[in-house]
């Protein structure tokens, strides 16, 4: 789904990041209550000198265990007669300095470890990730434990214990991001406009790892504040009279059964203080991750929703075709916009007849193969408009149990990364027998037996063997067949491949081509074929579609559409490709860049690249020509034999 | 694999040997004479004398570790000064009270974390996701040292369902249904944010993990939806949670420590804390030794779990 | 040294891996890049073709510096590269630069375009801040880009604008040769023209030198005046651009170019399934294409034929024992 992908990603930027973030931080209620809570907190932890207070420590062993709402003491006193709301405040105070510093501390650290690992590699980053790894090696708290163990119970001695603790949680998690990005292209690039080691660390590595820094800072804050208070609470941090949240509550323990308040109530307050830290934390962490902005953690439901506006009547289905869609739309919804990826898409496929459709990456090619069987994701695809008619049942009409059952019978898909696609923790023999028994009743023993011929089939040596590799034992090609078999397992009518190619080696591709081609005239199987070379397309395919911004541009037999190109699309796009054995033609590039599909002209999505177009071409919406036999242009302009020639 | 078991075992040894470096570091850190510190301010010059000919206190540092190292190999972890026992006999005693209830412990947050993540992640944007991701959200921002005296308060001293404290009844107990009745407070207690953060894991893994590409390949062959979520969805996300539960085994066993004291539960992390407040290092280097080297046999299991899972690790 | 030559490959060879491990055991080495000799003269487009895995991308960065051959030397203008670049990676970036295969990655996206067109001005070429502006309007002209663009972020831009900046950047510092890594695959087809157009113009306009890498057949065709075509490591074939492409000697390059697919082309040699390539941990003792070789005889698998002339063509040599014929 690139393609899905891509699209988003292209709307002009109007704003700059920095107050689109907040705006998206506010937008989230919970992280909204978070920022709310948290600002009253701090806000009343620094007016702490400010505020009309009574002396934290001032001990009144008359008013001793007064409870909360007691007069002059809202919260009430705590066995040694002092005010609970003043040394909750105060309390706060030093809870939140301690948690800060020592986030402060171990992000400081943990970083700097992890970013010189992560970059320098090799035996600077052996050398200290084992260090890392035997800090981790202990229970976490337990390391903690030890060091105030033998520095000595007290408030700074926690503090250097719990960032100490944590400055492995920092390193690791920014050595990973470190490395990921010092293999990228652009520190290499770097390196050759001159720059030393130390200034692509910091000026180039840096700025694109300080977002990790902040999520990690965000979502250990409150976990700190929690550690420290706990080990004040065992009286091991804070020593009295001094007293921050942990060692109020733990004072308050001893006094559980009879004034449970004086532990309840700050232990309340780390609660709140550590949940609206965490909430906030989530929020920066949804506005900061690129995962979440684009819609990489959204579930995709089984089946892409169908909210049909037109659906077309009396159709006079193609008797001659297997497969017979018309008017097919799909949209993606993301974010109040809508992007027409498919706009109408007519096409019929024969029984063992290639129809291929060639288009740039976001033409809505994969989009359209992908809506038949309902394989588009949603969110945020859905198919709008059309029938896909498969011997004459309309698809998009039927149950979800009926597409299940349709799905890897009569219609096989192959996809384009063969390593990707077959899940990497089952073997391919596993995955054989599971789309062969998902639609046929066969004892286990038969079905090994058949997914060995399958393998057979698509001519892999050593069969039986092989049922047993892992995909990742497999090479590109090998993995490519074991598709190829799978979506044989249950004779299909029609077989959709997706660029099933396109990350092939030449001589790979070639052998995969040519065994799908041989497979499909055994099996008298149909093939919708996605792909972007017209190289490929001659090799396989009977019919060729041109696609451009969501809409075929012409249909033809491969040779005519070759020969004699009608759409001046289809003419440029032939011609802005080098040719084995010809190197001494021109290329002619297309100027310009295919139209948003959310924001698409009323006429001719073309017209602004074309050199033909004229008025005419957008004004309207362009209708569809047929030229002759099974032969179509969407030009009002098309070229005529003379002009492809010329 | 059991080459790769094996090879596992032997790449362990050096963890545990860098354990025991670190150990022996922040003790070396101790502010003063050591020999006082270890034998607490009552000793007399006798013993301090003799301790610190035993240590090798007038050796170079690496040489006193591997003295120290060497006394550790035959098993003599020195002697507690306040209980005047041997430190590994009073150890091992109490670390079975603290396998018990961590165990049990860990056992619980993977079972609800993973059943809550899965639930949340495939009815995700739902209710029931928005309830699971708060609670979740809860569990992660409670001390779990005040929610031990909340339940306490609640369904020991009020309701009186549950003992407040201890592993066993005074008077009666000892067998199973005792033991059981006195570990229900504090090992729900102890698993409640390992819980949140398994289940937080859980959902986005498999929230990941729905989007891939073989999960469109196995609803393509026509699979259940059931067995795509179930079975090819759950199996890749479970990769990437058993490493964190492993981790989540260390925060358990560190947890206990606040546990141990809120419940007076007879294990190593109460016993971590008196020796601590009482400086019977010694006691304190003991048990934080055999805690860390159970932790670090079962991260060793995690990864041998997560290798079989995952052939690709192999 | 030979008449206009600029770039000296001798012997050059890669291994990864290899050493021994702490206990003594040896690691697994693979040798990614093997006994490669070749010239590049002033002024010619250099084609090098391969499938993955065949070593290019691994000799393109030796050649810039990014990775250091672990056996042979790399002359440029009769200097040594490797010495010197493990001294000063700056003196041979001032002379020869480098253009990534994917454009997006290839641009730091927390810095704007004028921020990365600056720094080889920088740093290679020391220059002043008007200076500097000059020719940054000069370079954004050469890639036909408009100025304004220089104030913009990597992600405002679509792969073919992406990459005619990955250009304009190699042009910075005034190179003498630009290695270009899978310049075009990465783009959609109607933008790989843009891209070969400009860098087309750019040659003659700046003098330059290009050694250029790709996996597609009929892109290398285009570009080149000489090929080599590489497997698992080796050169097996090399001449100029038309000799190699019209009369293939090699039959691995015989092959490559009957299984290229091209426009009204109708159906594509193809092998039997079992043909890969041979394990790079355990490599065949004689040619690496043996298992695959329809003319291979038992010689071929005892002993490693070498890149030998073929007779009546200048400059044209394959390393096979039964090469093709002439046609």
């Amino acid at each position: 789904m690139a393609e899905a992908a891509a699209a988003p990603a292209k709307p002009a930027k109007t704003t700059s990041g920095r107050p689109d973030s907040l705006h998206l931080l506010l937008n989230n209620s919970l992280a909204t209550a978070g920022l709310v809570i948290f600002a009253l907190i701090v806000l009343a932890a620094l007016a702490a000198p400010l505020l009309p207070l009574p002396d934290p420590d001032a001990t009144a062993p008359a008013n001793r265990l007064l409870r909360p709402l007691a007069e002059g003491h809202l919260l009430g006193t705590d066995a040694l007669g002092r005010d609970i709301l003043s040394r909750l405040i105060w309390g706060t105070r030093v809870s939140l300095a301690v948690g800060i510093s020592a986030t402060l501390i171990a992000a400081f650290f943990g970083s700097l470890i992890g970013l010189v690992a992560g970059y320098a590699g090799g035996r600077v980053d052996t050398l200290l990730m084992r260090g890392i790894d035997m800090v981790m090696a202990f229970p976490y708290i337990l390391l903690a434990l030890a060091i105030v163990a033998v520095l000595g119970p007290g408030l700074l001695n926690a503090l250097y214990a719990i960032a100490v603790v944590n400055i492995p949680f920092f390193a690791r998690n920014i050595r990973g991001i470190a490395l990921g990005l010092s293999r990228r292209e652009f520190v290499d690039a770097a390196r050759l406009s001159g720059k030393s080691n130390t200034q692509i660390l910091f000026v180039e590595v840096l700025p694109n790892v300080l977002p990790v820094i902040i999520i990690t800072m965000s979502t250990t804050i409150g976990w700190m504040i929690l550690e420290t208070a706990g080990l004040s609470f065992l009286g091991l941090g804070a020593q009295p009279p001094q007293a921050d949240l942990g060692s109020m509550l733990g004072d308050g323990r001893k006094i559980l059964f009879t004034a449970p308040h004086v532990s309840i109530i700050p232990g309340t307050m780390i609660f709140a203080l550590v949940m609206s830290i965490n909430l906030l934390g989530d929020g920066v962490r949804d506005v900061l991750d690129p995962r979440l902005k684009s819609g990489a953690l959204t579930r995709p439901v089984a089946r892409t929703a169908v909210m049909r506006q037109i659906v077309p009547e009396d159709i006079r289905p193609d008797r001659n075709a297997v497969l017979d869609v018309r008017g097919l739309k799909t949209e993606f919804h993301f974010g109040g916009e809508v992007y027409k990826a498919v706009g109408g898409v007519d096409m019929a496929i024969g029984q063992g007849e290639c129809l291929g459709i060639v288009g740039e990456s976001g033409s809505g090619k994969s989009v359209s193969a992908m809506s038949i069987m309902g394989l588009v994701p949603t969110p945020p695809g859905r198919i709008t408009g059309g029938v896909a008619l498969l011997d004459g049942e309309d698809l998009f009409a039927a149950t979800d149990e009926r597409i299940r059952h349709l799905r890897g019978s009569a219609v096989s898909h192959v996809f384009q990364d063969p390593l990707s696609t077959l899940h990497p923790l089952f073997t391919v023999g596993d995955q054989l027998i599971e789309a062969i028994q998902a639609h046929q009743p066969l004892p286990k023993a038969q079905a090994r037996e058949k997914a060995a011929s399958l393998l057979k089939v698509v001519r892999i040596p050593n069969p039986a063997e092989r049922l047993k590799s892992y995909p990742h034992e497999l090479s590109g090609g090998m993995r490519q067949r074991v598709c190829i078999a799978m979506a044989l397992a249950n004779d299909a009518k029609i077989i959709i491949a997706d660029e099933p190619t396109t990350a092939l080696d030449v001589t790979v591709q070639a052998q995969v081509l040519s065994l799908l081609d041989a497979l499909r005239k055994e099996h008298n199987a149909g093939i919708l074929f996605i792909t972007h070379d017209f190289g490929v397309v001659s090799a396989i395919c009977d019919r060729v579609a041109v696609m451009y911004a969501g809409q075929f541009v012409e249909t033809g037999t491969t040779d005519d559409i070759l020969s004699s190109p009608a759409h001046p699309y289809t003419a440029k796009l032939i011609d802005c490709v080098p040719v084995l054995g010809q190197p001494e033609r021109r290329l002619d590039a297309i100027g310009g860049r295919p139209p948003v599909v959310n924001r698409l002209p009323i006429g001719c999505a073309f017209a602004e690249r074309c050199p033909r177009a004229q008025d005419d071409c957008r004004a309207a919406p362009i209708p569809v020509t047929e030229l002759g036999e099974g032969r179509t242009v969407r030009c009002v302009h098309p070229l005529t034999g003379e002009a492809a020639d010329a | 694999m059991t080459a790769y078991i094996a090879k596992r075992l032997l790449a362990a040894i050096p963890v545990l040997f860098g354990l025991t470096i670190i150990v022996f570091l922040i003790m070396a850190m101790i502010p003063g004479d050591p020999a006082t510190a270890i034998l607490g301010s009552y000793a007399t010059p006798e013993n301090v004398e003799r301790l610190n000919r035993q240590l090798g206190l007038d050796k170079p540092l690496v040489q006193q570790y591997f003295i120290w190292l060497g006394n550790m190999l035959h098993g003599d972890f020195g002697r507690s000064y306040t209980l005047n026992r041997p430190v590994l006999d009073e150890v091992l005693e109490r670390f079975s009270a603290t396998l018990i209830l961590a165990g049990t412990s860990l056992v619980l947050c993977s079972v609800l974390g993973l059943i809550a993540g899965v639930i949340s992640a495939v009815r995700q944007f739902s209710w029931v996701d928005k309830i699971i991701t708060f609670v979740v959200l809860i569990g992660i921002s409670v001390p779990s040292f005040w929610l031990g005296l909340l339940l306490i308060l609640v369904f020991a001293v009020d309701l009186r369902w549950f003992p407040a404290s201890g592993m066993f009844a005074i008077y009666g107990g000892g067998d199973l249904p005792d033991l059981l009745h006195h570990l229900f407070l504090p090992a729900l207690t102890l698993a409640v944010v390992a819980t949140g953060v398994i289940a937080r894991l859980t959902r986005t893994a498999m929230l990941e993990v729905l989007r891939q590409d073989y999960i469109r390949t196995a609803r393509a062959k026509g699979v259940t939806e059931n067995a795509v979520i179930y079975k090819h969805a759950f199996k890749a996300a479970l990769v990437t949670v058993i490493p964190v539960i492993g981790i989540q085994a260390g925060f358990v066993l560190g947890g206990a420590v606040y546990i141990e004291t809120v419940f007076q539960w007879p294990g190593i992390g109460s016993m971590l804390v008196k020796a601590i407040s009482t400086r019977d290092l010694l006691l304190v280097q003991g048990g934080v030794l055999v805690v860390a080297a159970a932790y670090v046999l079962f991260n060793l299991a995690a990864d041998v779990v997560q290798t079989i899972l995952d052939p690709r690790l192999r | 040294m030979h008449e206009g030559v600029l770039l000296q490959i001798e012997r050059a060879e890669r291994v990864f891996g290899g050493g021994r491990t702490l206990f003594g055991q040896p690691k697994p080495a693979v040798h990614a890049v093997q006994d490669v000799t070749i010239d590049v003269r002033k002024g010619e487009t250099l084609g090098v073709v391969g499938e993955s895995g065949c070593g290019k991308s691994t000799l393109a960065r030796m050649i810039v510096g990014l990775d250091a051959p672990t056996g042979g030397r790399i002359l440029f203008d009769g200097r040594d590269l490797v010495a010197e670049a493990g001294r000063d990676l700056r003196r041979l970036a001032r002379e020869v630069q480098y253009v990534f295969q994917d454009p997006v990655a290839s641009l730091n996206p927390r810095k704007t375009i004028r921020t990365i067109l600056e720094a080889p001005l920088i740093h290679l070429l020391h220059l002043g801040k008007g200076q500097r502006e000059a020719r940054l309007e000069e370079l954004m002209d050469a890639v036909n880009l408009a100025p304004e663009f220089l104030d913009r972020y990597p992600h405002e831009f679509s792969g073919g604008q992406a990459q005619r900046i990955g250009v304009a950047r190699a042009l910075a510092a005034n190179p003498k040769l630009i290695v270009l890594d899978e310049p075009v695959s990465a783009l959609d087809v109607s933008v790989q023209a843009q891209v070969l157009n400009i860098l087309d113009g750019l040659k003659d306009r700046f003098g330059l030198t290009y050694v250029f890498i790709s996996h597609d057949l009929s892109v290398v065709e285009s570009v080149s005046d000489r090929v080599a075509v590489m497997y698992f490591g080796r050169i097996v074939e090399v001449g100029p651009g038309r000799s190699v492409f019209r009369s293939p000697r090699h039959p691995y390059t015989h092959l490559l170019l009957n299984s290229a697919p091209a426009p009204g082309r109708k159906s594509l040699v193809s092998e039997d399934a079992d043909t890969e390539l041979p394990d790079p941990y355990n490599p065949p003792p004689g040619c690496a294409f043996y298992a695959r070789c329809p003319r291979r005889t038992d010689m071929c698998n005892s002993r490693m034929p070498s890149l030998e002339s073929v007779p009546g063509e200048e400059g044209h040599a394959a390393a096979c024992f039964h090469p093709h014929g002439g046609t």
